[in-house]
């Protein structure tokens, strides 16, 4: 059985306005260990989607369908049930860590409530952990640190900080919801290739949300493509890199700008995010897409599966989106070895160069 | 930490001297003095008053000699009204009064907003906020001057549970309708603050970290919220404190309870200016006091705040 089976996962927002349909019928499941990323733009619902799995979703918000975890119901659970799962066996990382931390109690304080919560060890037992694991996040003199305020860290150190907070009690899950997106570059490298190393010696699984689609190249095995609260394609992140089979994923890989072609403008997906309180008929993607076609408009294309553990939700046949591939070509000289073995050549420069020093070991981390 | 009390109390006496000096100046302008009487008192009689009390000095004479006795004697002169009576009798007798009532009303009004305003925001549209928000609105807008005399009608005259008026030290009968007069509208506008300052906090990003870390809901309004939800509150009771002990004026002529509120209010109608100045620098002190106490508690509350 997997770690996590989300069974169709709905979420609604009651508005003044109208209601917001962030999430609809989504189904996804991780195996333990396993990294698993979520990408879409902005609204897209790849953060309501794990707010609603943790159970953090706004007042009001409605979630409707199931998630299991290890075997447990958790949607709409009992507050008791969700607190007992909740940091102790799956974990969150947030998107801000200037203001995810909180800026009235000392770090040592944060971390070790977390410990004493659901471990039941005494306050100094706690802090002690708590250092060794800003330790193991490479907090330098984490001793002394520990006893600072949040706003004595800087940026990346905070999310550093979040990062073992999250890990303090070794959960099986850890969700990252855009853990770098706040960071500059160099940073944001450092810190995924820190998952990466926490991942393998704890062997959690992560489902790692983002807009960037080299840190999903570089760290995760699968990958969902998400867009108007939908998952549009899924798959292991190779095949769908190499040869996205969806419009969509399509669009976001051309999108990636790539330094050895500055003659050409920019490629952009034309037009807007759906509106959420007023989607679409038919496919949220129709309005903006290349491949319309009779139907798209009143039709929303179900998730179907067209290759072993590939699946999307398009009217339009694989064939005919893989033909019009027009600038994803294979990089025979792009090494990306850090992917594992296979055929990695397929994956494109940009999905790897954009900010996909995520995988590879970076020299910064060392002056650390 | 330290230092930085020290210099505010450094700070505050060339405050309070400058606020010594223009009340003393504003109150000589005003037109009347301590002896104007309805029925007129013979010149000569008037003249040898105002020799004896020394109020045909110069003005920066008067104010020099006002301010040495202050600082060498800590003697605020006698009452121009009362001859029996120095300011100093007048203010020990009425300040611990005020003090009392003045005290429980702002402790009650602060523990009875801020409840009231939690509670409003951890209900947020409910009907446990309609009617936490319905009760503070009713209350604000009941000021302490009609507050008192309906309190004086239900309580007095229509049940017959406490006494209408005076004070008692060893009788808390006598201190609950003041206490209540004055704290409800102070009250009303520390539940408004806290409710919202509440809600705003409760939406914030390390609220929802907290909630993520697995404590009872409880634990994360304690823990996590109520320190800076209380922030605008803090910043809110320095003035409170003493709009309280001046609003005392209310309560004083209302209940008949003797504070120093209605020293305050006779001195001015009697152009009595030593209790007069002896009032304001009272109620100037206890203002820089509260605002220090202020500061103090915000940076013991926000470690980014430091001195």
């Amino acid at each position: 059985m997997s770690l996590l089976e989300i069974k169709d996962l709905s979420v609604r927002f009651q508005t003044n306005d109208a209601e917001v349909r962030a999430v609809n019928n989504v189904n996804l499941s991780i195996e333990a260990g396993q990294t698993l990323g979520v990408v879409g733009e902005s609204g897209s619902g790849k953060s309501q989607l794990s707010f609603a799995i943790m159970g953090l979703l706004a007042r009001n918000g409605q979630a409707s369908g199931s998630v299991m975890f290890d075997g447990q119901e958790v949607l709409n659970a009992k507050p008791k049930v969700l607190n007992s799962i909740r940091a102790a066996k799956m974990a969150m990382i947030f998107q801000d860590p200037m203001t995810s931390l909180n800026p009235y109690m000392r770090v040592a304080d944060q971390m070790a409530e977390v410990l004493t919560l659901h471990k039941g060890i005494n306050k100094r037992e706690a802090v002690a952990q708590a250092v060794q694991m800003l330790d193991a996040v490479k907090i330098p003199d984490a001793k002394g640190r520990v006893r600072l305020y949040p706003h004595e860290f800087s940026g990346g150190m905070r999310q550093r900080v979040m990062i073992a907070m999250a890990l303090l009690c070794k959960p099986k899950l850890l969700i990252a919801d855009e853990p770098t997106t706040a960071l500059d570059v160099t940073v944001q490298a450092q810190i995924m290739q820190l998952l990466k190393e926490l991942q393998r010696d704890f062997g959690m699984a992560m489902i790692l949300i983002t807009h960037d689609l080299g840190v999903v190249a570089g760290s995760c095995e699968r990958v969902a493509v998400m867009y108007g609260g939908r998952i549009r394609e899924t798959g292991p992140v190779r095949p769908i890199f190499a040869a996205p089979t969806h419009p969509y994923t399509q669009g976001l890989l051309d999108a990636i700008p790539r330094v050895d072609q500055q003659d050409e403008e920019l490629h952009a997906i034309p037009g807007q995010p759906p509106n959420m309180s007023r989607p679409p008929s038919g496919c949220a993607f129709s309005p903006r897409c290349p491949y319309v076609r009779e139907g798209c408009d009143t039709i929303d294309p179900p998730l179907e599966g067209f290759a072993p553990e590939q699946a999307r939700a398009c009217h339009a046949p694989v064939a005919e989106i893989i033909a019009r591939q027009t600038r994803l070509q294979p990089d025979a000289d792009q090494p990306a070895a850090h992917l594992g073995d296979g055929p990695t050549q397929a994956i494109p420069r940009g999905a790897v160069a954009g900010a996909g020093a995520a995988g590879t070991p970076s020299t910064v981390e060392g002056q650390q | 930490m330290i230092a930085f009390i020290l210099r505010r109390l450094a700070v505050a006496v060339p405050t309070l001297l400058l606020l010594i000096v223009f009340s003393f100046i504003l109150m000589h302008m005003a037109p009347g003095g301590p002896f104007t009487a309805e029925r007129a008192l013979p010149p000569q009689v008037i003249a040898n008053l105002e020799a004896q009390y020394g109020l045909n000095d110069p003005l920066w004479l008067q104010i020099w000699h006002y301010l040495y006795n202050i600082v060498v004697h800590f003697d605020f002169g006698p009452s121009f009204v009362y001859p029996d009576r120095s300011v100093n009798q007048l203010i020990a007798a009425g300040f611990p009064v005020t003090l009392t009532y003045g005290i429980l009303s702002f402790v009650s009004a602060i523990v009875l907003g801020v409840s009231l305003g939690v509670v409003a925001a951890i209900w947020h549209n409910s009907w446990v906020d309609y009617i936490a928000v319905g009760i503070s609105i009713g209350a604000q807008v009941l000021p302490n001057f009609v507050m008192a005399p309906l309190l004086v009608l239900v309580l007095t005259l229509w049940y017959r549970l406490l006494p209408g008026g005076g004070w008692s030290f060893s009788d808390p009968s006598f201190w609950i309708m003041p206490v209540i007069a004055l704290a409800t509208s102070y009250m009303a506008s520390i539940a408004r603050i806290t409710r919202s300052s509440m809600l705003e906090v409760l939406g914030s990003n390390h609220i929802r970290t907290a909630r993520a870390k697995g404590m009872p809901e409880y634990r994360v309004i304690i823990r996590h919220a109520l320190k800076p939800a209380m922030l605008p509150v803090i910043s809110y009771l320095g003035p409170v404190f003493v709009s309280m002990i001046t609003g005392s004026v209310v309560i004083d002529m209302y209940f008949s309870t003797g504070g120093i509120g209605k020293a305050f209010v006779d001195s001015a109608l009697n152009r009595d200016y030593a209790v007069m100045m002896g009032v304001t620098i009272l109620v100037g002190a206890l203002t820089i006091l509260f605002n220090l106490i202020v500061d103090v508690l915000y940076a013991w509350i926000d470690p980014k705040i430091r001195y």
